[in-house]
């Protein structure tokens, strides 16, 4: 499983592919506004290239209400805890 | 970056090669035509504007591309001063939810009902489509409806006329069946969906945080299935595929096993899967795709599995060009081009062996190398989803093709009997029937128009409804030409477009002719023909243009050739313009008979 550290690097690598910038570093604390050019479009991109990256899928009230980066990251977290849980 | 495009892209990749591909467009461009395509529908379309453009330049087209609002698409299409119409589109993609346009229909509704709610949805449709089609002779890619909808009896749905399983079903039939009439081409994500499952495009929680309607995971399909069409409009669609044998076409390897020893047929199953590819590949053929053999054989021993092995459903006589050899395959490529008279773009090459794919890949990039399974069985799914034949349409001269070319070998053997050029051409007895265009004959016309690459004197393309117009005027001449000869009917094989430009001008506006029928001397009688069509109008110059491309150097010379005198303007852009005065026109003598129009 991913440290925090290592999912929030993917993060900021799957926002910078977004939207072409490499100096993109977000952490736990960061919210959209926080970003320039992370409109509502390149906000579902952004779901749907972390649903893909960590192959998990969010539902529709997790998406509705990430308050920051940091809710993300742990909705990963817990998803893939629980998924390793299942496997053991 | 083309190259890059021909992978299979995650939805990172993808979109990072089309910031890429914006970025660059203008030096990206070269050998690629350029297509702007204008997106609009009822529901969240933004993600597959990048899919577009990106699968558009893996069918070597460079996408100028136009998103319309969310939702506004029929304000777009009817206000004249919208940005759509502002952005000149040449295509136009509409894609429309069902919902949308049926609203909620009572479950009670009765056949007759429902028949009419479709009937009125596809009409409202109807009214867009010509819009866009008068306006900007665009090309409307009508997106056929999904049926999102959950089920609301199960089984018994398909009997309850208003279920919205039977509801959406009716309205693509009626879609269908109306874009047949229209001209329009349909974008078929209903089928698609049913191969991939409705679950893979439609995500349920992408319509409630987006509404998006077509689902991320599927935006680079989407985009394939339209840049397709749209390549396929333009004339750019494959026409040849060609076959290896061994462990293609048949299982073992012929020079070693013999022909009893190959596995092919019934009793087997790879040798039932290998027939199921033969059985494809003559479909396609019967569908107008010309086949063609390149393998690594002894032409005889090749040959003779064709005519004595029991199983074979496909005959030496499918093939319009049969090349087994030891050769390079690249060069046997090349050859099989040249044989056919058509591009090496225009070929597919199925062959089981990775090495003679990467040579060719690397050799050939413009010949389309479909990654091929270990497992003969799927050769068929991975060949047909390819998309490498898309239409635009099916006239009859498809239906004919393959017996056609068949007829061109008996030609080229009967040309090798005879000492001299003309000697051949007479004792092929040819006969042209010519007139203005017959509306029976536009379906073919327009085919004629947008696929010619090589005899297309502008490569100015007309949609079927563009040539309707014109031939309405009746100072505008038209000009259509069927070549048969002793071997068969050769079919509709060139049409002419000239329009006045005043004072007794006259002007070619495009003349094209399949390269089918190239050395026959059909381009003085036509000129002969369009002469006197000239002069029967008081006209007294004649005047055209050559526009070169890439593919159409063949008749560089066909102006002065046919007697016509530089004309004073010219062109920066390689273009040669003529003229012709009509009165100093001599007439050349050809070995084709004038055949009045049944």
């Amino acid at each position: 499983m991913s440290t925090r550290q290592e999912i929030l690097q993917s993060l900021s690598s799957i926002l910078s592919a977004l939207l072409g910038d490499d100096s993109i570093s977000l952490d736990m604390g960061t919210r959209r506004e926080d970003v320039p050019g992370w409109d509502s479009f390149n906000y579902v991109n952004f779901i749907v290239g972390v649903e893909t990256e960590f192959g998990v899928k969010f539902t529709v009230a997790d998406v509705e209400s990430f308050p920051n980066v940091g809710a993300v990251v742990e909705k990963i977290e817990q998803i893939t805890a629980g998924a390793a849980g299942r496997k053991r | 970056m083309a190259a890059i495009a021909g992978h299979q892209l995650g939805f990172l990749d993808l979109i990072q090669l089309d910031r890429a591909i914006v970025r660059t467009g203008s030096e990206t461009s070269a050998g690629l035509a350029r297509v702007k395509i204008a997106l609009i529908g009822s529901s969240t379309l933004d993600h597959l504007v990048a899919p577009i453009r990106v699968a558009a330049l893996r069918n070597r087209l460079l996408a100028d591309m136009h998103l319309g609002g969310y939702g506004q698409y029929r304000q777009e299409v009817l206000n004249p001063h919208s940005s759509l119409h502002e952005f000149v589109p040449q295509f136009v993609v509409i894609s429309i939810a069902a919902k949308h346009v049926l609203g909620s229909v009572p479950i009670g509704t009765s056949p007759a009902e429902a028949e009419a709610l479709a009937r009125d949805a596809v009409d409202a449709l109807r009214i867009l489509w010509r819009t866009l089609r008068d306006r900007h002779s665009a090309t409307v890619l009508q997106q056929t409806f999904l049926n999102v909808e959950p089920p609301l009896f199960g089984n018994f749905d398909r009997q309850v006329p208003a279920s919205p399983t039977s509801l959406v079903a009716r309205l693509n039939d009626t879609l269908a069946a109306a874009a047949r009439e229209e001209g329009v081409l349909l974008v078929d994500v209903a089928r698609r969906s049913q191969l991939d499952g409705l679950d893979a495009w439609y995500d349920v929680t992408r319509w409630l945080q987006a509404k998006q309607e077509i689902a991320p995971r599927v935006a680079p399909l989407f985009g394939e299935l339209v840049a397709r069409t749209v390549a396929a409009r333009l004339g750019m669609a494959r026409k040849c595929l060609v076959l290896d044998l061994d462990n293609t076409l048949w299982g073992g390897v012929i020079g070693d096993d013999g022909l009893e020893g190959i596995v092919l047929g019934q009793g087997s199953a790879s040798g039932e899967a290998h027939l199921q590819l033969q059985h494809y590949a003559r479909a396609l053929s019967e569908r107008g795709v010309l086949l063609a053999v390149c393998s690594k054989n002894e032409t005889t021993t090749a040959e003779s599995a064709f005519q004595n092995h029991p199983e074979m459903a496909l005959r030496r006589s499918d093939f319009a060009s049969f090349v087994a050899n030891w050769n390079d395959k690249a060069d046997n490529l090349r050859k099989i081009a040249k044989d056919l008279n058509i591009g090496l773009d225009s070929l597919v090459f199925v062959d089981d062996n990775p090495a003679e794919r990467a040579r060719i890949r690397e050799a050939l990039p413009m010949v389309a190398v479909p990654e091929m399974p270990q497992d003969p069985a799927h050769y068929v799914r991975v060949l047909a989803e390819a998309g490498y034949f898309e239409a635009a349409a099916f006239t009859n001269e498809d239906l004919g093709r393959a017996g056609q070319y068949a007829a061109n070998a008996e030609r080229e053997a009967l040309r090798e009997q005879y000492d001299s050029l003309e000697d051949f051409l007479r004792n092929l007895e040819m006969a042209a029937i010519s007139g203005a265009f017959e509306s029976g004959d536009l379906p073919r016309i327009a085919q004629l128009i947008n696929k010619t690459n090589q005899f297309n004197t502008t490569t100015k393309r007309y949609s079927l409804e563009e040539v309707k117009t014109l031939m309405s005027s009746p100072e505008n001449i038209t000009l259509q030409f069927r070549l048969l000869d002793r071997l068969g009917d050769n079919g509709l094989v060139s049409t002419m477009i000239i329009l006045p430009v005043g004072n007794g001008v006259f002007e070619i506006d495009n003349w094209v002719m399949s390269c089918r029928v190239f050395g026959r001397d059909l381009e003085y009688e036509a000129m002969n023909t369009a002469v006197d069509a000239v002069r029967e109008r008081g006209g007294r110059q004649l005047k055209a243009a050559y526009i070169p491309t890439a593919k159409n150097a063949v008749i560089k010379d066909l102006f002065p050739r046919l007697g016509f005198e530089p004309d004073a303007m010219t062109d920066a852009g390689g273009a040669t313009r003529w003229q012709l005065a009509i009165d100093a026109y001599e007439r050349r003598r050809t070995q084709i008979r004038r055949k009045d129009a049944a």
